[in-house]
């Protein structure tokens, strides 16, 4: 009896979501604000990748909740688990060749494409939340396959403070030069070049570094941990 | 066309198998396979920002941190 409720409530609250959504018609624009952003972000921020210019200048502000969110996340995670602390010696299996092999071999690369992504931010797709997942998955592919080494935690939590840093500070420069937090207060350069687009690209650096730094420590935590 | 209806069916039926199987591990190999799908479907829908998002912290990430978590509990469920 209840199955069938729910299910008949899941039907009706699709059919409504679908029938709704219907009259709206596809990939055509439906606010000005859109528009003005594509034919006008270019000029105004310099970034040629209008999805950056939104995250890092329109949205700047909106970009720091999300990273403090992720910060909070990586913090409280640490917390719980360092309260059922309990260190059992495991005997760690060694992994076998070709994982062992793959990995030494695709670890560097990994990590030379996801700087890659986020130092190329304002030109290319991506930027500092995708590149620093990418570092992330590449120090996930160290746990396994290379199952004695850890990462440095002194080192990892000194890259996500400085990322952290680095992001409000220059929020604040961006107070004292022009006028706003987060104003873009460097000169903006050419379209299409790396160095252009003023801050953006220093500040997606400085996401990149503590994305990576703290989705990898959360890895480290759980693994060791656990 | 074709091939992104395909892809859209291969994802609900992984979506259904990540549902129903009692094998934890083989879940969420089924929802980490949604997670991929989904962001070949957004790369195909001209956002490859969130498209890489997607693959790195769907597929990768997340699928690690419920293995994580499988291991420390249990695999099968009831």
């Amino acid at each position: 009896m209840r199955r069938i409720v729910t299910i008949l409530l899941l039907i009706i609250v699709a059919l409504g979501i679908s029938l709704s959504l219907a009259k709206v018609p596809f990939g055509t624009p439906k606010t000005k604000v859109g528009k003005y952003y594509i034919d006008e972000g270019i000029e105004e921020t310099g970034a040629v990748n209008i999805v950056t210019s939104v995250v890092v200048n329109y949205r700047g502000f909106d970009t720091l909740g999300e990273v403090t969110v992720l910060f909070i996340a990586a913090i409280g995670l640490g917390v719980v688990l360092s309260t059922v602390r309990k260190k059992t010696a495991r005997k760690i299996e060694p992994a076998s060749l070709v994982l062992y092999t793959g990995c030494r071999l695709l670890f560097p690369l990994i990590l030379v494409f996801g700087s890659y992504i986020f130092i190329h931010g304002h030109l290319t797709p991506g930027g500092g939340f995708q590149g620093g997942a990418i570092i992330a998955s590449g120090f996930l592919l160290i746990y396994l396959g290379c199952r004695e080494r850890r990462i440095n935690r002194i080192a990892s939590n000194l890259a996500e403070s400085l990322g952290g840093l680095t992001f409000v500070v220059i929020g604040l420069l961006g107070l004292v030069f022009g006028g706003y937090f987060l104003s873009n207060f460097l000169p903006k350069g050419t379209a299409n070049t790396l160095f252009s687009a003023g801050i953006i690209p220093i500040i997606y650096i400085a996401i990149g570094f503590k994305v990576g730094s703290e989705l990898a420590g959360i890895i480290d935590n759980l693994i060791e941990e656990s | 066309m074709i091939f992104v209806f395909f892809l859209i069916f291969l994802m609900l039926i992984a979506a259904i198998a990540a549902s129903i199987f009692k094998d934890l591990i083989s879940a969420v190999i089924a929802s980490c396979m949604v997670s991929l799908i989904a962001a070949i479907l957004f790369y195909f829908l001209q956002a490859p920002d969130v498209a890489m998002a997607e693959a790195a912290i769907g597929a990768a990430l997340t699928a690690a941190i419920f293995i994580i978590a499988i291991r420390r509990t249990e695999r099968f469920e009831e």
